[in-house]
């Protein structure tokens, strides 16, 4: 009896952790399948007519497919940059003995600090005198410098838990540092690279101050920040905003479940411990 | 970490490679990331702090000196701006406990364990302005939480949540709760999956309760993935806030939700006040730097107490 008690009473914290979670997630769906008029009579209710007819109109007439595309090729390429780049720098942090190796790697740390915001008036004058303002190579510049600090700090705490034996068995038989790092310390690393890319990439779909300042034109913005902007045009047909919202979100998601697996490994390994 | 041993046997493997080409490696391998480093952090870095110091002179030219904190240390925005990230330092702790109880009620296995782990880590993978924009529409003076109340015949606890000015700042708090909750308790429960099982059993022996074992097993065991948490959420609400308070409220009501980052924005873009905006880096910099050595010492000392 008592132990059916308390299971009782563990349910309660949990299920209201579940209920504030998936209300609102649940309010940003069953809205987007609506008409207006639904939405208006009842804004939880379950749709009298289901339909995907705001979607349609989230998609007509406006160039989110271009939106789709830009936010994409961002994420992909700053996700793909930091990750290489992440991982050159890393794996002598982690494994090579030379000067300066300490200070660069305890750089990390208080460069993850640096609130974006502060950098935006100087990055602002780096662009536009490499004339690269709304030109998407800023922002996905910008991200890469944004993503590498936790990228280096992350792949390092996870090399340094390689065994030194591997690698120096592999230099024994001959190998150089790249075929060192692409054929013995990458493909031990898999949860780690597959932890930094999915949160760098959740990061860069989502992102909205830097892509906000700096791609200006419709043409070049990312999915986010055209949702952002254009806000009040949808304000008088919420379904039409809840059904952008939600394709927005549905890449993240994708992502998010295809990586989960590796997550809690790679960021516990991330955290030092 | 590379023994001497191991240089040694390299410098037999590579006998036509000189020394010094060998030793540049480790640099040539970090060059790219810190190029990029470099464009990204240390030259906007070196200019805010020259500009923080600097602002266009009466007579055209430059004036040098700390006017630039002068006019921003005293403003009333700048006050209420950095009591607004305070108050959301509140939701550090907040979120810390709630995280590790979860975490360990998820970690006892209590009926449908893997329905709540699936669902606790949605919101973290959402865009701030979904988030956002969905809760303005739940929040709003018409929205779905005032109906929800009214329904309950519990009228009297309806508000403007985001149109009060003493309440918008802890609305978005909690929405910012409602966001990051499930980081913390993945990263707590991560940790609990590699804990010695034997202790709690040792401690059940002993007629320790849910509670004793939670608070000298379980706390301790956490203790150094909670002092990473909480570490990265105080900088989190200190600097990465800005998206949150621009998409629900602007700043408003009355300019009740200023942080220090929506204050930076403002001044650097809609004032065309960068000198300024950089002051106000510099001083969240400050603030940040502040942090950590605080969390450093902390740390020693703790280690030191622990031998």
């Amino acid at each position: 009896m008592r132990s059916t008690a308390t299971g009782l009473v563990k349910q309660i914290p949990l299920v209201l952790v579940a209920v504030a979670i998936l209300v609102p997630l649940y309010f940003l769906l069953v809205n987007s399948l609506k008409s207006n008029t639904d939405f208006i009579a009842s804004p939880l209710g379950p749709p009298t007519h289901a339909s995907l007819r705001a979607y349609q109109e989230a998609v007509a007439g406006r160039n989110v497919g271009l939106l789709f595309l830009n936010s994409t090729l961002i994420a992909v390429t700053s996700v793909a940059a930091a990750t290489v780049l992440g991982a050159l720098a890393a794996y002598p942090l982690a494994k090579m003995r030379f000067r300066g190796r300490e200070l660069l790697f305890r750089l990390m740390l208080p460069l993850m600090v640096i609130p974006p915001i502060a950098l935006l008036v100087p990055l602002y004058q780096v662009m536009s005198d490499f004339g690269l303002v709304d030109h998407r190579l800023s922002v996905i510049l910008i991200y890469i410098g944004i993503m590498l600090p936790f990228t280096v700090y992350l792949l390092r705490n996870f090399f340094v838990s390689l065994p030194d034996d591997l690698i120096e068995s592999a230099q024994l038989d001959g190998c150089g540092t790249f075929t060192v790092l692409w054929r013995v310390v990458l493909p031990l690393s898999v949860p780690a690279l597959m932890t930094a890319a999915v949160v760098n990439f959740v990061f860069a779909w989502n992102e909205l101050l830097i892509a906000l300042v700096f791609l200006q034109s419709e043409t070049s913005r990312t999915l986010v920040v055209g949702l952002t902007v254009f806000r009040s045009r949808y304000s008088l047909d919420v379904p039409v905003l809840m059904a952008g919202l939600t394709i927005a979100t549905i890449p993240v998601l994708l992502v998010y479940l295809i990586g989960q697996r590796f997550l809690v490994r790679g960021l516990l390994a991330g955290s030092g411990k | 970490m590379t023994s001497p041993l191991t240089a040694r046997r390299a410098t037999r493997i590579h006998p036509g490679q000189g020394a010094r080409a060998r030793g540049l490696i480790p640099y040539l391998l970090i060059a790219p990331a810190a190029l990029v480093l470099g464009v990204v952090f240390a030259y906007p870095v070196a200019s805010l702090v020259k500009e923080s110091v600097s602002s266009p002179g009466l007579m055209g030219g430059t004036e040098h000196g700390l006017q630039n904190f002068a006019a921003v240390l005293p403003d009333p925005l700048f006050h209420s701006a950095v009591l607004n990230n305070l108050r959301l330092f509140l939701a550090v702790p907040v979120l810390t406990v709630v995280a590790v109880l979860l975490a360990t009620l998820l970690f006892e296995r209590v009926r449908g364990w893997r329905f709540y782990r699936s669902i606790i880590f949605l919101p973290y993978v959402l865009a701030v302005p979904v988030v956002g924009i969905v809760f303005s529409y739940i929040l709003q003076r018409n929205g779905l939480l005032n109906e929800v109340l009214r329904n309950l015949h519990l009228s009297a606890l309806t508000r403007d949540w985001l149109g009060d000015s003493g309440l918008a700042i802890w609305s978005v708090w909690a929405v910012i709760v409602w966001q990051q909750l499930g980081f913390g308790v993945v990263l707590f429960l991560a940790r609990l999956s590699s804990i010695d099982l034997s202790l709690y059993e040792a401690a059940e022996l002993d007629g320790a309760g849910w509670w004793q074992q939670f608070l000298h097993i379980t706390v301790p065991y956490l203790a150094p993935v909670i002092e990473f948490f909480v570490t990265l959420s105080l900088i989190n609400m200190l600097s990465w806030v800005f998206n949150y308070v621009f998409v629900m409220t602007g700043g408003g009501p009355v300019r009740s939700t200023y942080v220090l980052e929506l204050l930076i924005y403002q001044k650097a873009f809609r004032d065309g006040l960068p000198n300024l905006a950089a002051a106000l880096s510099m001083l969240v910099l400050a603030f940040a730097v502040v942090l950590l050595s605080v969390q450093s010492v902390l740390r020693h000392r703790i280690e030191r107490m622990e031998g």
